[in-house]
């Protein structure tokens, strides 16, 4: 074994204890835990943290990119993690998601965002069952191909239908409605119920810059954080629901399916249900994720905007993450979006250095950053075996 | 071979009715025949064998009667229920619930999550009430926990309940294989070799845990390699040979039946 | 709709179709074998054959140079054949590579198959990349200007300088035939056959046979597995190096991320036709590239994408399994 292998594996080693030592604290130690942690999301666009802080680009903006990411992974996780159906065509959903609610508070109508937003769910989730309904039945390997190419049949119907907006794509999408009066221009006067200062930090020393203050709660074209607050707000709704549906029934019957699908039905579980139950709240929540994309920032969608190639992100994120933990995907989501961003400078290589650390990640820990604690006691099982064979082995040479 | 089920202690157990009926069901693969005619019924109560040398059809005739196999002619009537079409899990909700023979548990769920994943063949709660831990919700956790937890101590792995299955040793995960099983409120319970790799001890010991199923209110069918298990834990016999019944009756009865004695005879090694 | 186009030039898509098909089906072999031996889809052989086809292009301008040229493809024989031999070792090259740093360590470690996707996606990621940053590595060497006929404008479209001219040879219908449609198809058709011979009648087709069935029992009978996963890699490579020379001589030009779509048609072809099974890759290949060429008719080329993918979709709803099955273990693989 080679220094560097054995250097690698103390850091899992210990970051495996720091997580299992944080299950260990009594429960309201680890909601107060929790609540600095979200707290600490909340503020990272303004607080700036020097070195982590993207220079060259808008922080808030990668923010906002890291967050919609999560929540993709995190509906993806239900899909993979889960029920373990590899669905290469997630980015279909999402753009179904933000091609819904572009349409009807656009293109095509003028519906408010909260309203359109349910039912860019809605539209996405019956896409997800119609998508669902024939391929859940055949060979799980064959579903990845399958959603493959209902990805790419989603970009080209972007690209040729007129009614969609063709290569143009839909301009001009509404944001969410502010709170307080809105903003002429960027940074431009007080707006929004109260103004809130960014963090500037001359090397070490933090000092308060009020000149780029973000107006509470103003969703304008000039800055991008409250979009990313209320993405974070949906995202932890979300882990919230997800720890709910999966510590019951619900989960069980995913977990079973993926585990052995034969058994699960002879033990009575309806396991096309399920199978479809999970592919279409992926989808719901893929579709979520487009919407506010859609109504973000930019307020600007185009077919380029979804390109099959954020599929594989969407599945590495969750991989990365490791499968079946949401916090693991929220965190490999955020990876996925904010390195590539991080490293700008390096921009012409960063898909090159993406792919090498996708591979070496892959072999060196296979399970993810952060797997289920299970995987982690299946693991530590296995090895334990290991040994024990191997003592015996070694014995019986000796004997 | 005529049926030799008139014996006093045949009598008694055929007063109960039946509770699956195996009519006439044959089962081809391609030109292959798996169960040539195969009928006989289980009754409420007791607990059936069913055996046969290596290859007589005993895990398939097994498969039809949980709808893993569709019988290509022929009827599996349940309480009276065709079993014919019926989807695998409906099947399991109706009563029947099997072991494996090479065990197939959810291996990285821990037991007792595998014990509630049969306890959850009967609830209706649903991802709403879930979402919302609806008072639905909670009372059907509660009511299959407690279950779990009682067919556990039932089966003697209690104390091992959050252990993951795959760090069971192979005894306890034949054993939880029952639980499992169980778990899905079965009027009919089939195993299909539960004593594989065991040592003798052991079964013994499962012996007794299948009778204390079937004191317990279950009807067991029970697929065993193990002669000496066979006799002495079932109320009557049905022995299959090249996909075809060969033999029915009390455990003395097939003991001198010369049609299976034949059939054991040199044929196979575990039939001891 | 425009059925009309389709039926007053059906032969002329039909070849088109088939051409491709071709191409396409030799690229499925890849897919079909990694995945009959390993049940791992192989999600980088796309970028196996796309530096299949830089090393075509690369033949050229080293032999010939950069001046464009319009060239018959009877003059251009001998440099495709060394072109092919290229291409070949070039995409095999690749192959083998990714076997041992992208697959051998998690064949060993036993790890799940999703995870094997991702060592593949990652890889696909950076092999592409690497191509379409070949400039700077010329560069890191001080070679770009050396080298600047291979390097340079990495990320655009890299064209054959020797473009070849098609002659029509005979007509069906209203279409003429030429001789490069039916170089592409008769040597598409010739490796395939080649290589099902290999396979049915080799010990390492018995060996690649063996494995699939049962990696366990393969082992245990002294098979050797981890050669026969290399060997498999390795015909996977040398057929998409042919597949690239073909698709570089109806084509002539190539670019960084050429692969993925025609790695994504080719798995399609695959499953199409029944994933692990040779002759269903041909099959699967063949149909996928008649269909797509029927449907840009009929629907505007612009959908041809989307027929193929409905296409599959719909076999696998009535025939889960593909076309002619899943085989690589069975005996008449």
């Amino acid at each position: 074994m080679n220094p560097v292998s054995t250097a690698l594996r103390a850091v899992a080693a210990n970051w495996d204890r720091m997580i299992d030592g944080f299950h260990r604290k009594p429960l309201p130690v680890r909601i107060a835990v929790m609540v600095v942690i979200a707290l600490f999301f909340y503020a990272l666009p303004l607080l700036r943290p020097p070195i982590i802080t993207t220079n060259s680009i808008d922080f808030g903006g990668v923010m906002f990119g890291v967050v919609a990411f999560a929540l993709v992974a995190l509906g993806l996780n239900i899909v993979i993690g889960y029920a373990g159906l590899l669905d290469l065509g997630y980015v279909g959903f999402y753009a179904v998601g933000a091609y819904t609610t572009g349409v009807l508070t656009a293109y095509h109508g003028a519906w408010p965002f909260f309203l359109v937003l349910p039912i860019s769910i809605a539209v996405t989730m019956v896409f997800g069952v119609v998508l669902g309904a024939p391929t859940l039945r055949v060979r799980g390997d064959y579903l990845a191909i399958v959603t493959l190419g209902f990805g790419e049949i989603i970009r080209i119907c972007l690209v040729n239908v007129e009614w969609l907006g063709a290569a143009a794509g839909i301009k001009d999408i509404p944001h969410p409605p502010s709170i307080g009066p809105n903003p002429e221009g960027p940074f431009a006067g007080k707006k929004g119920l109260f103004d809130i200062p960014r963090v500037q930090w001359d090397g070490i020393v933090p000092s308060l810059d009020w000149d780029h203050a973000t107006h509470f709660l103003t969703f304008g074209a000039g800055d991008a954080i409250p979009y990313y607050w209320l993405l974070l707000s949906v995202v932890l709704l979300v882990i919230a629901a997800d720890r709910l549906v999966k510590a019951s029934r619900v989960g069980r019957a995913w977990e079973a399916t993926r585990e052995d699908e034969d058994a699960a039905e002879l033990m009575g579980v309806p396991t096309f249900q399920y199978k479809l139950m999970a592919f279409a709240l992926g989808a719901a929540i893929g579709g979520m994720s487009g919407a506010f994309k859609a109504s973000g920032q930019g307020g600007y969608i185009n077919p380029q905007t979804f390109p099959l190639l954020l599929s594989m992100l969407f599945v590495a994120a969750v991989i990365v993450g490791g499968a079946g933990n949401r916090w693991g995907a929220v965190a490999g989501g955020a990876l996925v979006a904010y390195l590539p961003e991080r490293f700008r400078d390096i921009n012409d290589y960063r898909l090159l250095l993406f792919g090498l650390a996708l591979t070496v990640l892959a072999i060196w820990r296979p399970e993810g950053l952060l797997p289920p604690r299970r995987t982690r006691r299946v693991k530590a099982a296995e090895a334990e075996i290991e040994a024990i064979e191997e003592g015996e082995l070694e014995e019986g040479a000796h004997a | 071979m005529p049926d030799t089920t008139t014996d006093a202690t045949a009598d008694t157990v055929t007063a109960t009715k039946a509770l699956l009926e195996v009519d006439h069901v044959t089962l081809k693969f391609g030109g292959l025949t798996a169960l040539d005619d195969v009928s006989f019924e289980i009754r409420e109560g007791e607990i059936l064998g069913l055996i046969g040398p290596n290859g007589a059809g005993k895990t398939t005739c097994f498969n039809v009667m949980t709808g893993v196999y569709r019988p290509t002619s022929g009827q599996v009537r349940f309480d009276g229920t065709p079993l014919t079409k019926m989807k695998r899990y409906k099947i399991t909700k109706l009563g029947i619930a099997r072991t494996f023979q090479n065990i197939r548990l959810f291996k990285s769920m821990t037991v007792i999550e595998n014990v509630l994943v049969g306890a959850d063949a009967h609830s209706k709660v649903g991802f709403w009430d879930a979402l919302l831990r609806t008072p639905r919700y909670r009372r059907t956790e509660g009511e299959a926990r407690a279950r779990a937890a009682e067919l556990l101590e039932l089966v003697g792995i209690k104390a091992r309940h959050d252990e993951l299955a795959s760090n069971l040793s192979y005894g306890d995960q034949r054993r939880l294989e029952i639980a499992r099983a169980m778990a899905t409120g079965p009027k009919l319970l089939c195993l299909d070799e539960p004593a594989a790799g065991f040592n003798p001890a052991e079964k013994v010991k499962l012996m007794e845990l299948i009778r204390k199923v079937r004191d317990a209110g279950y009807t067991v069918l029970l697929i065993e390699h193990d002669m000496r298990l066979v006799m002495g834990v079932t109320d009557r016999i049905v022995v299959l040979e090249f996909g075809q019944k060969i033999a029915e009756g009390t455990p003395a009865e097939i003991r001198d039946n010369p049609a299976v004695i034949a059939a054991y005879l040199g044929v196979d090694e575990d039939a001891s | 709709m425009h059925f009309d186009v389709l039926f007053n030039n059906l032969p002329a898509f039909t070849v088109g179709g088939l051409v491709f098909g071709a191409i396409y089906a030799l690229i499925a072999l890849g897919y079909t074998m990694v995945y009959g031996v390993l049940q791992l889809i192989n999600f980088a052989h796309s970028e196996v054959f796309m530096y299949g086809t830089f090393a075509v292009a690369w033949v050229f301008v080293l032999l010939h140079g950069t001046d464009s040229v319009s060239w018959s493809l009877g003059r251009a024989i001998p440099l495709l054949l060394v072109a092919l031999v290229a291409a070949m070792a070039m995409s095999a090259g690749i192959a083998l590579l990714l076997e041992r740093v992208a697959y051998r360590p998690l064949m060993k470690k036993n790890a799940p198959k999703l995870i094997a996707l991702i060592s593949a996606i990652g890889a696909s990621f950076a092999l592409s990349e690497a191509m379409g940053l070949r400039d700077r590595f010329a560069g890191w060497f001080g070679l770009e200007d050396n080298l600047s006929d291979y390097v340079a404008k990495a990320r655009d479209v890299y064209s054959n300088p020797v473009t070849i001219q098609p002659h029509d040879l005979f007509s069906v219908g209203n279409y003429s035939v030429t001789d490069v449609d039916l170089v592409v198809i008769g040597a598409a058709l010739l490796m395939m056959v080649a290589l099902d011979t290999f396979v049915r009648r080799t010990r390492f087709g018995r060996g690649i046979r063996a494995v699939a069935q049962d990696p366990e029992s393969a082992a245990l009978m002294g098979v050797n597995s981890t050669r026969v996963v290399q060997v498999t890699f390795l015909v996977g490579g040398l057929m998409a190096g042919a597949a690239a020379t073909l698709y570089m001589l109806k084509i002539g030009s190539t670019r960084q991320n050429a692969g993925f779509l025609l790695g994504v048609k080719a798995f399609t072809a695959a499953v199409l036709g029944g994933i692990g099974n040779l002759r269903g890759a041909l099959l699967g290949g063949l149909v996928l590239g008649v269909a797509e060429s029927y449907g840009s008719a009929v629907f505007g080329s612009q959908w041809k994408d989307v027929v193929s993918f409905v296409l599959l979709v719909l076999i696998l709803l009535v025939r889960p399994s593909g076309l002619l099955g899943e085989a690589l273990g069975k005996a008449r693989a």
